[in-house]
């Protein structure tokens, strides 16, 4: 069973996604991130593919993708970093990112790759959902990848419908329309979408994401949905660390309460 | 405008060009341009857009601009030349066709504001502009670099009007301002249109913005029948940056195959090396600002930054229209170098009294490499002037 499917089955409530890009701040800190983002308490682990032109991104997560670049990660070092990280680490695994970096490794060995490595499933923010229907999906299935699509406040109901179909493991609801990063916190605006989705009783669990970035709005978050993902206020907590684990570690602890 | 479902080079229900296009957008962005697909063709091919667009064309945008036989220029090459003269449009270049039907577009989707990128600036002051006329919000994006080097377009979006925001990040060029403009819209989906300023972007834009740029070739075949009694010439030749006044200058040649196509792209120091922009020489497929095309990239997938004189042509990508024309063999490419387009500029200013956009001399320096005989005919698409490209021909001097 893919191990995002047995999380939801075990933990259906308060789930936490943390977000890093890989290569950031130190090209080694790969292993010791998710060893303590494990290690804290969160239930998901969201490696990002640093991309040279990240559109959905704000500020902080850009910035982490060009040091991440500049300190010389690759998608073929990130693999490798990866090589035996199911011997010590049990959450899921989710790789993240554009779709080009994984259009020019290939799409299939990319995937058995992930396979290899044992991740769980991908987030591609700008592979639409009919790419993936067409030549997608056949291959995430055959080597055990869950597709994580995005909703926004503008999908359409139709529309949210058409991707829970489609979707596996859950589904990424961004909390407004913004590039990651926004600091405005929950307003009554996200509010009413958090409970219109929430009483379409779709199929799959739900994490919002986007400016959830402490105690209080993860909890909200979590009340509204399965939980919650935390990106750009992760990388805030880590980036002038001298110890981005040890940074991370009490982030997290501080997320969780 | 001419409908063309039933050419070999049309869009097809995808938004693909042969194996390029699509609209690889992320969902933050899928109703805005979904609303787009659904509705551009219904809304341009009304009486009542046409009418307002074809208005606009004739008595602001100072069309149809004229069809110059250059006879010295010809007399130098040996045989016969035509520009198609879009450096006398409204504003200096081609590039207000196509922002004057997105203007036209947006105001019936009911957008109240507008947000786009530009390069050279062409493409900003042809936005700041019909803004302007439509009394409409507007947020110019352009990068560091480009600001520095196209100074005297800075000033005039400012003086009409617009905000002109830097782009900071990467190469700090047109790339780098699409990704803020991108950006901006994401931020803000409900009251803005985008305006691209070329044949790129996500299904629908490569079609809607070539269909407004044909205007040029609709003139063309009409003014070259009534100067020779052909409406074909051997050769239409423009500048790729991202392909906007090439699509619109190839447009109703496209199945007329006895017409060549021929693409001139910005070699910057040359091909071989690592300071260019000639992306069918060293580009491959990729997916860059929501369409699939050829795009300069590492092979770990990561965009290249490119260089260019021309700050219209610095882009690493084409449109996917291009990208087929170059797969399928139906244009030729050149890489024009910095130093050939500048050459090219120095010459049809003093044969022919017009200081080309430095954008425009790379079509012009094609001709050393066309070599067309003496009982050819050749249309060059001289897309913009050279007004603001003054201090960098200067210090080339
Ligand atoms: C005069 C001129 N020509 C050509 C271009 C390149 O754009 P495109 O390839 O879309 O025509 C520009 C872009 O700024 C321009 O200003």
């Amino acid at each position: 069973m893919n191990r995002l499917e047995k999380l939801f089955i075990e933990k259906p409530k308060d789930i936490l996604n943390i977000y890093f890009t890989a290569g950031f701040p130190g090209i080694e800190d790969t292993m010791p991130l998710l060893r303590a983002i494990e290690k804290a308490g969160a239930d998901i682990a969201e490696i990002g593919i640093p991309f040279s032109d990240p559109v959905a991104d704000g500020e902080t997560i850009q910035k982490a993708n060009t040091q991440a670049l500049d300190n010389g990660m690759t998608v073929e070092l990130l693999f490798s970093q990866l090589k035996e990280m199911r011997n010590e680490i049990k959450i899921p695994i989710i790789l993240m990112g554009d779709v080009n970096p994984l259009i020019q490794y290939g799409l299939e060995p990319f995937c058995k790759k992930c396979q290899e490595v044992g991740v769980d499933g991908l987030i591609l923010p700008n592979l639409p959902m009919d790419e993936y229907l067409l030549e997608f999906k056949p291959v995430f299935e055959k080597y055990g990848l869950f597709n994580i699509f995005l909703i926004t406040p503008q999908t359409s109901e139709d529309r949210i419908r058409r991707i829970d179909e489609n979707s596996a493991g859950f589904i990424y609801m961004v909390s407004s329309a913004s590039t990651t990063g926004s600091t405005s916190g929950i307003t009554d605006e996200m509010r009413d979408y958090f409970d219109r989705v929430d009483q379409m009783k779709l199929k799959n669990p739900r994490l919002i994401g986007f400016g959830i970035k402490d105690h209080s709005t993860f909890t909200e978050a979590s009340h509204y949905a399965n939980g919650a993902i935390i990106g750009s206020a992760f990388i805030r907590a880590i980036k002038d660390s001298e110890f981005p684990a040890e940074a991370g570690s009490e982030y997290i602890k501080s997320v969780l309460g | 405008m001419l409908q063309i479902e039933n050419s070999a080079f049309a869009v097809d229900e995808r938004g693909y060009y042969g194996n390029f296009g699509g609209a690889w957008i992320p969902e933050m962005l899928y109703p805005n341009v979904e609303e787009l697909r659904q509705n551009y063709l219904d809304i341009i091919y009304t009486e009542d857009f046409q009418a307002e667009f074809n208005q606009l064309l004739t008595d602001y945008v100072g069309r149809p601009t004229p069809l110059y036989l250059a006879n010295r220029l010809s007399e130098e090459y040996n045989t016969t030349i035509y520009l198609k003269r879009e450096d006398l449009c409204h504003t200096g270049a081609h590039k207000v066709n196509n922002t004057i039907g997105q203007i036209l577009l947006a105001k019936r989707l009911g957008k109240n504001k507008i947000v786009a990128e530009t390069g050279a600036g062409q493409h900003g002051v042809a936005t700041a502009t019909v803004c302007a006329l439509m009394g409409i919000e507007c947020i110019v994006y352009m990068g560091e670099v480009d600001i520095e080097r196209q100074a005297p377009n800075v000033a005039r979006m400012k003086m009409l009007g617009a905000t002109v925001v830097p782009a900071k990040s990467g190469s700090r060029t047109l790339k780098d301002a699409t990704n803020e403009a991108m950006r901006h819209w994401i931020n803000n989906p409900v009251d803005t249109h985008y305006i691209i300023g070329s044949v790129v972007g996500p299904h629908p834009y490569p079609d809607m913005v070539a269909r407004f740029q044909s205007v040029i070739s609709e003139e063309i075949r009409k003014q070259l029948f009534e100067k020779t009694g052909s409406e074909n010439p051997d050769y239409v030749v423009a500048c790729v940056g991202g392909g906007s006044n090439a699509a619109g200058t190839y447009f109703h040649y496209l199945d007329e195959p006895s017409v060549k196509i021929i693409a001139a792209e910005a070699a910057g120091h040359g091909v071989k090396t690592d300071k260019s922009a000639a992306t069918t020489f060293l580009g491959k497929p990729g997916v860059l600002h929501g369409s699939k095309s050829l795009m300069m990239q590492t092979l770990d997938g990561q965009v290249v930054e490119p260089h260019s004189i021309s700050a219209g042509l610095d882009y690493p990508g084409i449109g996917p229209l291009h990208a087929h024309l170059w797969e399928s063999g139906r244009a030729t490419f050149y890489g024009i170098t910095d130093d050939e387009a500048m050459k090219a500029g120095m010459k049809l200013s003093k044969l022919e009294g017009i200081i080309p956009a430095i954008e425009s001399s790379h079509a012009l320096a094609a001709l050393d490499y066309l070599k067309p005989g003496s009982d050819e005919t050749v249309v060059i698409s001289l897309s913009g002037r050279g007004d603001k490209d003054l201090a960098t021909y200067m210090k080339y001097l």
